[in-house]
């Protein structure tokens, strides 16, 4: 152990152990000191050993089916654990304080990157660094590269095909804010004969919900802020909120054309959502491409479609889905040399292998990034890549900026009190503006 | 035999000083030693001195924290302790039928863990409030703090409650029987005789409900969550938040510092709590 400080960690605690024991136990303090540390390697074979804290619990049984094909194929040991729905950084802190800690592991972007730096090995070089599409999509801290954008994703807002063209519209007739009020609003006036509760799935404000308005919609805010003041490489400590009263608008309608009361929001769940949306009780459900798992079990591919998320800019009908990763395999560089090569084996047979490229695509539906990546079986990132072929403007994940998780649940304290009627939606200019600013100086190193 | 106890005596304490070592002074130390650095795995901590501290004191949630705590402490300790009591009254009266199933029915709430019960309470409390057109837990802080006494009563009145028959079964009957011979009422007998030789019992609950009360976590997490603004926020929980409602290095080491900082307070209140009460009990 490597202790920086005047007092090394071994002594501070053999010291304090000791007193304790005495405390307790006049005179049999020995045995505390020896047994408090036990970070030495892991006792690995010569071969090495993979273990992958997976990030997305939607395709855990995947992972886990990949790796015993793995261990097969090439008896490498390969274990995969899968943290629980919004667990991920607490999963992380406890596993990698273990001796046996995980040896692939990611990071959400930029700001998540800043804490998890020193645990990142370097990629350069690397064949799973070659085998990148897009040198954009590695992630780097000065001219080391750090993490590999693993899946492409893409969300927008997703409508029921059939239930459209019952209400008499087609997709072409939703080309900006104005239109897509228009429509939401005339299916709402209507809901009794369509036979829908609302025009928008609930936008649920629980922990499992929250997200899609907290930092998926939120980045379309950001997103032309940043576009606007040439931000978008470098993020910002101070957001004016330029986009805000579009922001407003596009919540508004969320919750006005709504299948659920928006006192009732603040305990609606994500699975709420979903279901509303597959049992034909809301048109449209502001959701990604990682929705299609649960979507698929109750609609074909040919009932759904999806729309960009419209909120009254200019231009905004050239608009395309919001596409990009927010998802990062880092190798921990405090693991063993022969389990970090083991890992980038496993890397390169999961984006290059027959198995694994066919898991990736089809099992779990990702758009993955890779030169022999195959086409995925996903409508939504066919919608996607159809649009970018049509000329239309992708909207970038800007929200990877957002300074903290803290952040987003202000905002999601605010979000929920306007919704319900308590409070105006100068709480939500407060959470998301001032907030911004106080969060990135507490965060400040 | 006392001569050889006194030699050997170390042997016997060997199994439980160990475990307590293992279990308890270790982790503490390096606990303390990790609110003194900044890390962000504890393999690896950085010492940075004593500014977890100063920022974990200058945290104005801390100490609102803090304040909601003790009140909550308050308010269930005192009402958790009186129903119990109530209750373990009536079951130890003679002839009431049926109280072998009430009392197991009393208890049954405390097999279920918090996380569960604060979920099932939640759906329960919403429904509620739905219904009397309030607004839900998430942004009513009047409802959270109740909900968290109502289920904190729910939960721990019937332990308490065995605790307290224990207690009083084990009060001689020749005491009874003599204030009954001496013409005390009902209510004399229980503040003269049955009261006072319950105090050790009474020691006992009183130390479970207060220190169950500060390191209140589960229930707390899944009830409310702290919503809205942190208003329904106890200690542990603040400290849960500031390990992971961040991302850097910088917030492990100022929770660190709020959880020795916690771990010290529930330390001395309970023996406080434990002088106070102990000093009260008498000899049978």
């Amino acid at each position: 152990m490597k202790a920086n400080g005047n007092i090394s960690r071994r002594q501070f605690v053999s010291m304090s152990a000791v007193a304790g024991l005495g405390l307790a136990l006049a005179g049999c303090g020995s045995t505390g000191g020896s047994s408090s540390t036990s970070d030495s390697g892991s006792g690995s074979s010569a071969s090495g050993k993979v273990y992958y804290l997976n990030f997305k619990p939607e395709v855990d049984s995947q992972w886990q089916a990949l790796a015993k094909e793995y261990t097969k194929e090439t008896g490498v040991k390969v274990s995969v654990v899968t943290a629980a729905s919004d667990t991920y950084e607490e999963k992380l802190q406890s596993e990698m304080s273990k001796s046996s800690a995980p040896t692939l592991f990611q990071v959400n972007g930029p700001i998540g990157l800043k804490s998890w730096k020193d645990y990142c090995a370097d990629l350069t070089g690397t064949d799973i660094l070659g085998e990148l599409t897009n040198d954009n999509l590695a992630l780097k801290d000065g001219d080391k590269v750090l993490g590999i954008d693993y899946v492409e994703e893409d969300y927008g807002i997703i409508y029921n095909k059939d239930l459209l063209t019952k209400a008499g519209y087609k997709e072409s007739d939703i080309t900006s804010f104005d239109t897509l009020k228009k429509v939401a609003d005339d299916i709402q006036a209507r809901k009794d004969e369509l036979g829908v509760k609302g025009a928008f799935t609930s936008a649920g404000m629980d922990s499992s919900s929250n997200w899609r308005y907290t930092t998926h919609l939120a980045n379309m805010p950001i997103y032309y802020e940043f576009v606007k003041d040439d931000e978008e490489e470098t993020g910002t400590d101070a957001i004016k909120g330029t986009y805000l009263d579009n922001y407003k608008q596009i919540f508004d309608l969320y919750i006005t054309d709504s299948t659920t009361d928006g006192s009732q929001l603040a305990s609606k769940t994500g699975d709420d959502a979903n279901n509303e949306f597959v049992n034909g009780e809301a048109v449209f459900y502001q959701n990604g491409s990682w929705a299609w798992s649960d979507i698929s079990k109750k609609l074909g591919e040919d009932k759904v479609g999806m729309l960009p998320i419209y909120i009254g800019v200019d231009g905004e009908e050239k608009q395309g889905l919001c596409s990009g990763g927010e998802n990062y395999w880092c190798v921990n560089s405090q693991a063993s040399e022969e389990d970090q090569k083991a890992t980038l084996d496993f890397l390169k047979w999961v984006v290059t292998s027959d198995t694994g490229t066919k898991t990736l695509s089809t099992d779990m539906g990702f758009n993955c990034p890779f030169k022999s990546a195959k086409e995925p079986d996903n409508p939504f990132s066919k919608i996607a890549k159809q649009m970018v072929s049509d000329g239309k403007t992708s909207v970038n994940w800007d929200f990877v900026w957002i300074p903290s998780e803290q952040w987003k649940s202000d905002l999601s304290n605010a979000l929920t009190k306007y919704a319900a009627g308590t409070d105006k939606w100068d709480a939500v200019k407060t959470a998301f503006v001032d907030g911004w600013k106080t969060e990135s100086e507490a965060n400040a190193e | 035999m006392v001569k050889s106890l006194r030699k050997w005596w170390p042997l016997f304490l060997l199994p439980t000083a160990l475990s307590f070592a293992f279990g308890f002074v270790i982790p503490f130390a390096e606990g303390l030693y990790l609110s003194f650095c900044r890390f962000i795995s504890i393999s690896n901590p950085k010492f940075v001195g004593v500014s977890n501290y100063v920022a974990a004191l200058s945290d104005p949630q801390f100490s609102h924290a803090f304040w909601l705590t003790a009140l909550f402490t308050v308010v269930i300790t005192v009402l958790i302790n009186v129903i119990a009591l109530a209750i373990a009254l009536c079951f130890t009266r003679k002839g009431l039928r049926g109280s072998n199933s009430f009392r197991t029915v009393f208890f049954m709430p405390n097999l279920i863990g918090g996380i569960v019960l604060g979920y099932i309470w939640q759906i329960l409390i919403n429904g509620v409030l739905t219904n009397v057109g309030q607004q839900l837990l998430a942004l009513n802080t009047a409802a959270g703090f109740w909900g968290l006494v109502i289920l904190m009563l729910w939960q721990q009145i019937g332990y308490m409650m065995i605790i307290y028959i224990a207690g009083l079964q084990s009060i001689p009957s020749d005491y009874l029987e003599a204030a009954k011979v001496d013409g005390a009422t009902a209510w004399q007998t229980l503040w003269k005789v049955k009261i006072p030789n319950l105090m050790p019992t009474i020691t006992i609950c009183l130390f479970l409900t207060i220190t169950n009360g500060f390191k209140l976590f589960d229930q707390n997490l899944a009830l409310t969550g702290g919503a809205p603004d942190h208003s329904t926020e106890l200690l542990a929980l603040n400290i849960y938040n500031t390990f992971y409602a961040r991302a850097g290095a910088k917030w492990m080491g100022i929770g660190q510092a709020k959880a020795v900082i916690f771990c010290i307070l529930v330390i001395c209140i309970s023996m406080i709590q434990l002088k106070a009460t102990q000093s009260k009990e008498v000899q049978q």
